[in-house]
Protein backbone atom coordinates (compact mmCIF):
# COMPACT_ATOMS: atom_id res chain seq x y z
CA UNK A 1 0.00 0.00 0.00
CA UNK A 2 1.35 3.38 -0.99
CA UNK A 3 0.69 6.15 1.49
CA UNK A 4 -0.43 9.63 0.49
CA UNK A 5 2.88 11.04 1.69
CA UNK A 6 4.83 8.63 -0.52
CA UNK A 7 2.62 9.50 -3.43
CA UNK A 8 3.06 13.23 -3.05
CA UNK A 9 6.09 13.78 -5.36
CA UNK A 10 4.62 11.51 -8.04
CA UNK A 11 1.26 13.24 -7.85
CA UNK A 12 2.92 16.64 -8.13
CA UNK A 13 4.76 15.53 -11.28
CA UNK A 14 1.59 14.02 -12.71
CA UNK A 15 -0.43 17.18 -12.15
CA UNK A 16 2.34 19.20 -13.81
CA UNK A 17 2.10 16.86 -16.83
CA UNK A 18 -1.65 17.32 -17.09
CA UNK A 19 -1.60 21.04 -16.34
CA UNK A 20 1.29 21.88 -18.65
CA UNK A 21 -0.36 20.11 -21.60
CA UNK A 22 -3.44 22.29 -21.20
CA UNK A 23 -1.57 25.50 -20.44
CA UNK A 24 0.81 25.22 -23.41
CA UNK A 25 -1.91 24.21 -25.85
CA UNK A 26 -4.13 27.01 -24.56
CA UNK A 27 -1.36 29.54 -25.07
CA UNK A 28 -0.73 28.29 -28.61
CA UNK A 29 -4.44 28.65 -29.42
CA UNK A 30 -4.52 32.14 -27.93
CA UNK A 31 -1.93 33.14 -30.55
CA UNK A 32 -4.72 32.85 -33.13
CA UNK A 33 -6.64 35.67 -31.50
CA UNK A 34 -7.19 38.29 -34.18
CA UNK A 35 -5.69 36.06 -36.92
CA UNK A 36 -8.28 33.32 -37.56
CA UNK A 37 -9.80 32.95 -41.05
CA UNK A 38 -13.18 34.37 -39.98
CA UNK A 39 -14.45 36.23 -36.93
CA UNK A 40 -16.61 33.28 -35.80
CA UNK A 41 -13.61 30.95 -35.82
CA UNK A 42 -11.50 33.57 -34.09
CA UNK A 43 -14.01 33.54 -31.23
CA UNK A 44 -14.20 29.73 -31.27
CA UNK A 45 -10.42 29.33 -30.96
CA UNK A 46 -10.26 31.96 -28.24
CA UNK A 47 -13.03 30.13 -26.34
CA UNK A 48 -11.15 26.85 -26.58
CA UNK A 49 -7.92 28.58 -25.55
CA UNK A 50 -9.65 29.96 -22.45
CA UNK A 51 -11.04 26.52 -21.59
CA UNK A 52 -7.57 24.99 -21.85
CA UNK A 53 -5.89 27.74 -19.85
CA UNK A 54 -8.62 27.47 -17.20
CA UNK A 55 -8.09 23.71 -16.95
CA UNK A 56 -4.33 24.20 -16.82
CA UNK A 57 -4.65 26.79 -14.06
CA UNK A 58 -6.88 24.52 -11.96
CA UNK A 59 -4.49 21.58 -12.36
CA UNK A 60 -1.40 23.66 -11.58
CA UNK A 61 -3.10 25.23 -8.56
CA UNK A 62 -3.75 21.71 -7.29
CA UNK A 63 -0.15 20.78 -8.11
CA UNK A 64 1.03 23.69 -5.95
CA UNK A 65 -1.12 22.50 -3.03
CA UNK A 66 0.13 18.95 -3.40
CA UNK A 67 3.74 20.10 -3.53
CA UNK A 68 3.17 21.98 -0.28
CA UNK A 69 5.87 24.61 -0.79
CA UNK A 70 3.54 27.53 -1.25
CA UNK A 71 3.91 27.78 -5.04
CA UNK A 72 0.83 29.24 -6.70
CA UNK A 73 -0.35 28.43 -10.21
CA UNK A 74 1.17 31.72 -11.37
CA UNK A 75 4.52 30.79 -9.82
CA UNK A 76 4.47 27.48 -11.66
CA UNK A 77 3.42 29.07 -14.96
CA UNK A 78 5.73 32.08 -15.02
CA UNK A 79 8.77 31.05 -13.02
CA UNK A 80 9.69 27.60 -14.27
CA UNK A 81 12.19 27.19 -17.10
CA UNK A 82 11.47 25.25 -20.30
CA UNK A 83 13.16 22.03 -19.18
CA UNK A 84 10.95 21.93 -16.09
CA UNK A 85 7.79 21.91 -18.18
CA UNK A 86 6.20 18.47 -18.49
CA UNK A 87 3.94 18.97 -21.49
CA UNK A 88 3.97 16.69 -24.49
CA UNK A 89 5.88 17.89 -27.55
CA UNK A 90 2.68 17.71 -29.60
CA UNK A 91 1.01 20.66 -27.87
CA UNK A 92 4.01 23.01 -28.06
CA UNK A 93 4.25 22.79 -31.86
CA UNK A 94 3.76 26.19 -33.52
CA UNK A 95 0.35 26.85 -35.02
CA UNK A 96 1.34 26.59 -38.68
CA UNK A 97 -1.64 27.11 -40.98
CA UNK A 98 -5.24 26.67 -39.84
CA UNK A 99 -5.23 23.01 -40.96
CA UNK A 100 -2.10 22.31 -38.90
CA UNK A 101 -3.70 23.85 -35.81
CA UNK A 102 -6.85 21.76 -36.35
CA UNK A 103 -4.86 18.54 -36.83
CA UNK A 104 -2.83 19.21 -33.66
CA UNK A 105 -6.02 20.01 -31.77
CA UNK A 106 -7.88 16.97 -33.03
CA UNK A 107 -5.09 14.51 -32.15
CA UNK A 108 -4.88 15.98 -28.66
CA UNK A 109 -8.67 16.34 -28.14
CA UNK A 110 -9.19 12.68 -29.07
CA UNK A 111 -6.60 11.79 -26.42
CA UNK A 112 -7.78 14.13 -23.67
CA UNK A 113 -11.41 13.16 -24.27
CA UNK A 114 -10.68 9.59 -23.22
CA UNK A 115 -8.12 10.62 -20.58
CA UNK A 116 -10.45 13.02 -18.76
CA UNK A 117 -13.37 10.65 -18.99
CA UNK A 118 -11.18 8.19 -17.08
CA UNK A 119 -9.84 10.85 -14.68
CA UNK A 120 -13.36 11.93 -13.73
CA UNK A 121 -13.46 8.59 -11.87
CA UNK A 122 -10.09 9.17 -10.16
CA UNK A 123 -9.81 8.23 -6.51
CA UNK A 124 -8.35 11.70 -5.89
CA UNK A 125 -11.40 13.84 -5.17
CA UNK A 126 -10.09 17.22 -6.35
CA UNK A 127 -8.59 15.76 -9.51
CA UNK A 128 -11.86 13.95 -10.27
CA UNK A 129 -13.78 17.23 -9.84
CA UNK A 130 -11.47 19.15 -12.18
CA UNK A 131 -11.64 16.31 -14.70
CA UNK A 132 -15.43 16.16 -14.62
CA UNK A 133 -15.69 19.86 -15.46
CA UNK A 134 -12.94 19.63 -18.07
CA UNK A 135 -14.52 16.61 -19.74
CA UNK A 136 -17.59 18.65 -20.72
CA UNK A 137 -15.41 21.33 -22.29
CA UNK A 138 -13.20 18.80 -24.03
CA UNK A 139 -16.25 17.04 -25.48
CA UNK A 140 -17.05 20.26 -27.31
CA UNK A 141 -13.42 20.79 -28.36
CA UNK A 142 -13.40 17.33 -29.91
CA UNK A 143 -16.62 18.02 -31.77
CA UNK A 144 -15.20 21.28 -33.09
CA UNK A 145 -11.87 19.82 -34.23
CA UNK A 146 -13.53 16.66 -35.66
CA UNK A 147 -15.94 18.68 -37.78
CA UNK A 148 -13.15 20.88 -39.09
CA UNK A 149 -11.00 17.84 -39.84
CA UNK A 150 -13.85 16.41 -41.93
CA UNK A 151 -14.42 19.64 -43.79
CA UNK A 152 -10.77 20.32 -44.55
CA UNK A 153 -10.07 16.68 -45.43
CA UNK A 154 -13.14 16.31 -47.59
CA UNK A 155 -12.94 19.88 -48.85
CA UNK A 156 -10.83 21.20 -51.71
CA UNK A 157 -7.70 19.54 -53.09
CA UNK A 158 -5.64 22.18 -51.32
CA UNK A 159 -7.31 21.86 -47.92
CA UNK A 160 -7.03 18.06 -48.17
CA UNK A 161 -3.32 18.20 -49.01
CA UNK A 162 -2.58 20.69 -46.24
CA UNK A 163 -4.30 18.82 -43.42
CA UNK A 164 -2.99 15.44 -44.59
CA UNK A 165 0.47 16.92 -44.49
CA UNK A 166 -0.18 18.22 -40.97
CA UNK A 167 -1.30 14.79 -39.75
CA UNK A 168 1.77 13.18 -41.33
CA UNK A 169 4.04 15.68 -39.63
CA UNK A 170 2.42 15.48 -36.19
CA UNK A 171 1.85 11.74 -36.10
CA UNK A 172 5.24 10.71 -34.58
CA UNK A 173 4.52 13.03 -31.64
CA UNK A 174 1.39 11.11 -30.62
CA UNK A 175 3.29 8.11 -29.19
CA UNK A 176 4.40 10.20 -26.26
CA UNK A 177 0.80 10.71 -25.14
CA UNK A 178 0.48 7.03 -24.25
CA UNK A 179 3.78 6.47 -22.44
CA UNK A 180 3.88 6.65 -18.65
CA UNK A 181 6.95 6.72 -16.45
CA UNK A 182 7.43 4.70 -13.27
CA UNK A 183 6.02 7.25 -10.85
CA UNK A 184 2.87 7.56 -12.90
CA UNK A 185 2.48 3.77 -12.88
CA UNK A 186 2.42 3.94 -9.07
CA UNK A 187 -0.43 6.46 -9.25
CA UNK A 188 -2.32 4.25 -11.68
CA UNK A 189 -1.98 1.38 -9.21
CA UNK A 190 -3.37 3.60 -6.47
CA UNK A 191 -6.43 4.49 -8.57
CA UNK A 192 -5.40 8.15 -8.85
CA UNK A 193 -4.06 8.38 -12.42
CA UNK A 194 -5.47 6.92 -15.61
CA UNK A 195 -3.57 4.21 -17.44
CA UNK A 196 -2.40 5.98 -20.60
CA UNK A 197 -1.62 2.83 -22.49
CA UNK A 198 -5.14 1.51 -21.98
CA UNK A 199 -6.53 4.65 -23.69
CA UNK A 200 -4.82 3.84 -26.98
CA UNK A 201 -7.52 1.57 -28.48
CA UNK A 202 -10.24 4.15 -27.75
CA UNK A 203 -8.06 6.91 -29.24
CA UNK A 204 -7.38 4.75 -32.30
CA UNK A 205 -11.10 4.24 -32.72
CA UNK A 206 -11.92 7.94 -32.52
CA UNK A 207 -9.06 8.99 -34.79
CA UNK A 208 -9.66 6.28 -37.39
CA UNK A 209 -13.36 7.06 -37.63
CA UNK A 210 -12.83 10.79 -38.18
CA UNK A 211 -9.88 10.38 -40.57
CA UNK A 212 -11.91 7.93 -42.63
CA UNK A 213 -14.94 10.20 -42.87
CA UNK A 214 -12.55 13.05 -43.75
CA UNK A 215 -11.12 10.94 -46.62
CA UNK A 216 -7.70 11.24 -44.96
CA UNK A 217 -5.10 8.50 -44.63
CA UNK A 218 -3.89 7.40 -41.23
CA UNK A 219 -0.14 8.04 -41.31
CA UNK A 220 2.11 4.98 -41.27
CA UNK A 221 3.45 3.88 -37.90
CA UNK A 222 7.20 3.94 -38.11
CA UNK A 223 7.55 1.49 -35.25
CA UNK A 224 10.26 3.56 -33.61
CA UNK A 225 9.11 5.24 -30.45
CA UNK A 226 11.36 8.25 -30.50
CA UNK A 227 9.31 10.33 -28.13
CA UNK A 228 8.30 8.90 -24.81
CA UNK A 229 6.82 10.85 -21.97
CA UNK A 230 9.38 11.16 -19.19
CA UNK A 231 11.29 8.57 -21.17
CA UNK A 232 14.69 9.75 -20.02
CA UNK A 233 16.30 11.68 -17.20
CA UNK A 234 15.73 14.94 -19.07
CA UNK A 235 12.34 15.65 -20.52
CA UNK A 236 12.42 16.26 -24.25
CA UNK A 237 11.12 19.44 -25.75
CA UNK A 238 11.41 20.88 -29.20
CA UNK A 239 13.14 24.20 -29.78
CA UNK A 240 9.72 25.84 -29.93
CA UNK A 241 8.77 25.67 -26.25
CA UNK A 242 11.56 27.99 -25.09
CA UNK A 243 10.51 30.72 -27.48
CA UNK A 244 6.89 30.38 -26.56
CA UNK A 245 7.63 30.58 -22.84
CA UNK A 246 10.02 33.50 -23.32
CA UNK A 247 7.11 35.51 -24.67
CA UNK A 248 4.55 34.14 -22.23
CA UNK A 249 6.72 34.74 -19.15
CA UNK A 250 8.42 38.01 -20.09
CA UNK A 251 5.93 40.37 -18.46
CA UNK A 252 5.63 38.44 -15.20
CA UNK A 253 9.42 38.19 -14.98
CA UNK A 254 9.98 41.86 -15.71
CA UNK A 255 7.38 42.88 -13.12
CA UNK A 256 7.24 39.97 -10.65
CA UNK A 257 4.69 41.53 -8.29
CA UNK A 258 2.53 43.11 -10.97
CA UNK A 259 -1.22 42.55 -10.93
CA UNK A 260 -3.44 42.86 -13.95
CA UNK B 1 -33.60 37.42 -50.46
CA UNK B 2 -29.97 37.12 -49.49
CA UNK B 3 -27.31 36.82 -52.10
CA UNK B 4 -23.88 35.36 -51.71
CA UNK B 5 -22.13 37.06 -54.56
CA UNK B 6 -19.20 38.22 -52.46
CA UNK B 7 -16.52 35.93 -51.05
CA UNK B 8 -18.36 35.46 -47.76
CA UNK B 9 -19.84 32.20 -46.55
CA UNK B 10 -23.64 31.95 -46.37
CA UNK B 11 -25.39 33.87 -43.61
CA UNK B 12 -27.45 32.18 -40.87
CA UNK B 13 -29.87 33.74 -38.40
CA UNK B 14 -29.42 32.53 -34.82
CA UNK B 15 -32.21 32.04 -32.29
CA UNK B 16 -31.48 31.14 -28.68
CA UNK B 17 -33.70 29.89 -25.87
CA UNK B 18 -32.73 30.97 -22.37
CA UNK B 19 -35.15 28.91 -20.28
CA UNK B 20 -37.40 25.92 -20.68
CA UNK B 21 -40.64 26.83 -22.39
CA UNK B 22 -39.46 30.30 -23.39
CA UNK B 23 -39.64 31.34 -27.02
CA UNK B 24 -36.44 31.23 -29.03
CA UNK B 25 -35.31 34.80 -29.57
CA UNK B 26 -33.28 36.24 -32.38
CA UNK B 27 -29.72 36.70 -31.14
CA UNK B 28 -27.93 37.76 -34.31
CA UNK B 29 -26.33 36.13 -37.31
CA UNK B 30 -23.22 34.14 -38.20
CA UNK B 31 -21.53 32.97 -41.39
CA UNK B 32 -20.86 29.29 -41.97
CA UNK B 33 -20.58 26.75 -44.79
CA UNK B 34 -23.22 24.32 -43.51
CA UNK B 35 -25.79 23.79 -40.72
CA UNK B 36 -23.47 22.00 -38.26
CA UNK B 37 -20.81 24.69 -38.54
CA UNK B 38 -23.47 27.38 -38.27
CA UNK B 39 -24.63 25.75 -35.03
CA UNK B 40 -21.08 25.62 -33.66
CA UNK B 41 -20.39 29.22 -34.62
CA UNK B 42 -23.67 30.29 -33.06
CA UNK B 43 -22.73 28.46 -29.89
CA UNK B 44 -19.37 30.21 -29.75
CA UNK B 45 -20.63 33.67 -30.62
CA UNK B 46 -23.96 33.77 -28.77
CA UNK B 47 -23.96 30.86 -26.34
CA UNK B 48 -20.88 31.53 -24.27
CA UNK B 49 -22.32 34.13 -21.93
CA UNK B 50 -25.45 33.59 -19.92
CA UNK B 51 -27.68 30.54 -19.97
CA UNK B 52 -28.63 29.00 -23.30
CA UNK B 53 -30.65 25.80 -23.46
CA UNK B 54 -31.21 25.53 -27.17
CA UNK B 55 -30.07 27.14 -30.39
CA UNK B 56 -31.76 27.27 -33.78
CA UNK B 57 -29.95 28.34 -36.92
CA UNK B 58 -31.86 29.22 -40.07
CA UNK B 59 -30.42 30.16 -43.45
CA UNK B 60 -31.02 33.89 -43.79
CA UNK B 61 -32.12 33.19 -47.36
CA UNK B 62 -35.06 31.16 -45.99
CA UNK B 63 -36.54 34.22 -44.31
CA UNK B 64 -39.11 36.30 -46.15
CA UNK B 65 -39.39 39.75 -44.64
CA UNK B 66 -41.52 42.83 -45.12
CA UNK B 67 -39.99 45.77 -46.95
CA UNK B 68 -39.76 49.24 -45.47
CA UNK B 69 -42.37 50.35 -48.05
CA UNK B 70 -44.79 47.77 -46.60
CA UNK B 71 -44.82 49.47 -43.21
CA UNK B 72 -47.82 51.70 -43.84
CA UNK B 73 -50.21 49.19 -45.44
CA UNK B 74 -49.11 46.33 -43.19
CA UNK B 75 -49.00 47.91 -39.79
CA UNK B 76 -50.68 51.32 -39.57
CA UNK B 77 -54.27 50.00 -39.61
CA UNK B 78 -53.67 48.42 -36.19
CA UNK B 79 -52.99 51.83 -34.64
CA UNK B 80 -56.49 53.29 -34.60
CA UNK B 81 -58.50 50.24 -33.54
CA UNK B 82 -58.19 50.19 -29.79
CA UNK B 83 -60.91 47.55 -29.52
CA UNK B 84 -58.40 45.02 -30.88
CA UNK B 85 -56.54 45.18 -27.57
CA UNK B 86 -57.87 43.37 -24.54
CA UNK B 87 -57.17 46.43 -22.44
CA UNK B 88 -60.04 48.16 -24.29
CA UNK B 89 -62.56 45.98 -22.43
CA UNK B 90 -63.45 46.37 -18.78
CA UNK B 91 -63.63 43.17 -16.78
CA UNK B 92 -66.60 42.51 -14.50
CA UNK B 93 -66.29 44.23 -11.14
CA UNK B 94 -64.91 42.03 -8.38
CA UNK B 95 -62.68 40.04 -10.76
CA UNK B 96 -58.99 40.70 -10.47
CA UNK B 97 -57.28 41.28 -13.76
CA UNK B 98 -54.46 38.90 -14.59
CA UNK B 99 -51.98 41.71 -14.69
CA UNK B 100 -52.61 42.79 -11.12
CA UNK B 101 -52.17 39.28 -9.80
CA UNK B 102 -48.51 38.93 -10.67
Amino acid sequence: MVTNEQMRPALFEYLLCLGDDMLVLGHRLSEWCGHAPIIEEDIALANIALDCIGQGAALLRLAGHVEGKGRTDDALVYFRDPMDFKNAELVEQPNGDFGFTIARQFLFDAFSYHLYEALSKSGHTELAAIATKAFKEISYHLRHSSEWTRRLGDGTAESHARIQNAFDELWPLTDELFAADESETVLVGAGVAANRESLKPAWDGTVNEVLKSATLARPQEDGVKLHTRNGGPVRRHSEHLGRMLAEMQSLARAYPEAEW
Amino acid sequence: MSTNDDSQWPLWEVFTQSETGAAHQHAGSVRAVDPEMALQNARDVFGRRGPVLSIWVVPSSAITATRPSDTGPFFDPADDKVYRHSSFYKGPTGIKSQNSEA
